[in-house]
């Protein structure tokens, strides 16, 4: 399972370069856009987003 | 060309594509250490990656300039302390305020908003490379291209007239140039900001489609901080990619067998944007942050009050962190690197400076086949003097 918080981020779109199939960005204020929580078959893209999210706003529960 | 500099910060290099090799001395045996600045002041200096990372996501780190110490002298004398941000400078401010301001932006650099920019960067591309070869067979590369296409983008997106750029250009060259004269870099400053803000009046009665208008028009900002944001983004929007484009096509020129896999394979060039992001790190001063309370990082305690200085260019190369660190490999796992920053002031434009080095230099080295050095690559001006680091000219030849 993902978690996001749009209130922490800093809309860098780390996340949705990543993996798009996951993440996106609100269309105004950029900030993350959960698509996917369960990311079945993607939890290797979603792990390393929340490696790389700048500001500590995505979360991957086991 | 390159003048002496004083700093307490190393920035010695032994070679131009290397950082200073007393970085990495300390990341070896104190990833943090002591930094004796020359106000006087006893801070820090960061040298590893994950250290790097620590600070920049601790929001008990400020970004304010009054806190901050500078951890060189410019133009031979002690920065003098800085006065507190001005309304809109939002990289240095913290928190709520600093947030308030991004989230204004973020909506406008989207992966997706940056993707749909990508046809038209192309054309600029192109365009620039048509008048290279108009002028060629030789050129400088930063003058015929690497400057000329992200400060095009830019002003397209912020809408300000491409014709006006000379003085902003030059004032900007000025403003990180080391060796001047502290007051001549805040004239230079100064003088860019009058010009935003004359742009911003214009603006009121001439509306456009970009982002300076959206910024008055959204009625959440005043002319004062409209000015500050758009200005942030005209000087960091031109001055970072154009030196990346310079100097990642020299170190690309100097690495040729993985030029010539590039060439090979163009859709290589996104692993090898970042890449160059992680192996060049352009950003040799800072991020610079001061410890709001007393607190332990990597075994010592930073004190309230104390600065820190994160090297960029260490960080990037910590062995701890990338296989290798020291040889330029397309093909690695870059990303993760800490060229773009880390944390809530990661850098804004860094989709827009992705997509624009992704195009420049995948049309460039398809334009040119036989692109190369006009003079020996140990003669090329690098940016020593500079914040951003670089080339200053790169004399190229083609056929
Ligand atoms: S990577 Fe993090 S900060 Fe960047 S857009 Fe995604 S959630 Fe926001």
């Amino acid at each position: 399972m993902i978690e996001v918080d749009p209130d922490r981020c800093a809309g860098s779109g780390m996340c949705a370069l990543t993996d798009p199939a996951v993440f996106d960005q609100d269309e105004v204020d950029g900030t993350v856009v959960l698509l996917d929580p369960t990311a079945v078959g993607h939890e290797k893209e979603a792990r390393e987003a929340a490696h790389l999210c700048p500001a500590g706003a995505i979360r991957v529960i086991e | 060309m390159t003048e002496t500099l004083h700093p307490e910060l190393p920035m010695e290099r032994s070679s131009p594509l290397d950082p200073p090799t007393r970085l990495g001395e300390l990341r070896e045996t104190e990833p943090i250490s002591r930094l004796q600045f020359p106000d006087g002041h006893l801070g820090w200096l960061v040298t590893s990656h994950s250290l790097t990372r620590a600070v920049l996501a601790d929001q008990r780190f400020s970004n304010r300039p009054e806190l901050q110490h500078s951890p060189i002298r410019i133009g031979g004398q002690v920065v003098p302390p800085s006065p507190p941000s001005e309304p809109g400078m939002f990289i240095t401010t913290d928190g709520a305020e600093h947030s308030r301001y991004r989230k204004l932006l973020t909506g406008q650099f989207t992966v997706r908003r940056m993707n749909q920019l990508t046809p038209r960067i192309e054309q600029i591309v192109a365009n620039h490379l048509a008048a290279m070869r108009e002028a060629g067979p030789g050129v400088d590369l930063v003058q015929a291209f690497a400057l000329p296409v992200p400060s095009m983008v830019i002003c397209e997106l912020l809408g300000v007239p491409y014709e006006e750029r000379e003085g902003f250009q030059r004032d900007t060259g000025t403003s990180f140039k080391l060796s001047n004269d502290f007051e001549e870099i805040q004239a230079a400053f100064n003088r860019i900001k009058a010009f935003v803000a004359d742009l911003v009046r214009r603006k009121h009665d001439d509306p456009g489609d970009d982002m300076l208008t959206g910024l008055i028009q959204s009625g959440e900002l005043n002319d004062e901080e409209v000015t500050n944001m758009g200005l942030l983004l005209l000087v960091a929007g031109h001055e970072t990619t154009a030196n990346m484009l310079g100097i990642g096509t020299l170190a690309l020129l100097q690495h040729p067998d993985q030029l010539a896999e590039l060439r090979a394979d163009p859709s290589l060039v996104d692993n090898a944007v970042e890449e160059l992001m992680r192996y060049l790190s352009i950003i040799q001063l800072g991020p610079i942050r001061t410890a709001l309370e007393d607190l332990e990082l990597g075994g010592v305690t930073v004190k309230e009050g104390e600065s820190v200085v994160i090297s960029v260019p260490a960080a990037n190369r910590d062995p701890n962190r990338f296989d290798r660190p020291d040889e330029l490999d397309i093909h690695r796992p870059a990303t993760g690197h800490v060229g773009f920053g880390h944390g809530v002031h990661q850098c804004l434009g860094q989709q827009l400076a992705r997509i624009e080095m992704r195009v420049a230099f995948r049309a460039l080295f398809t334009e040119f086949p036989d692109l190369r050095l006009a003079i020996p690559a140990s003669e090329v001006p690098m940016r020593t003097d500079m914040g951003i680091y670089g080339v200053h000219r790169l004399p190229v030849e083609f056929s």
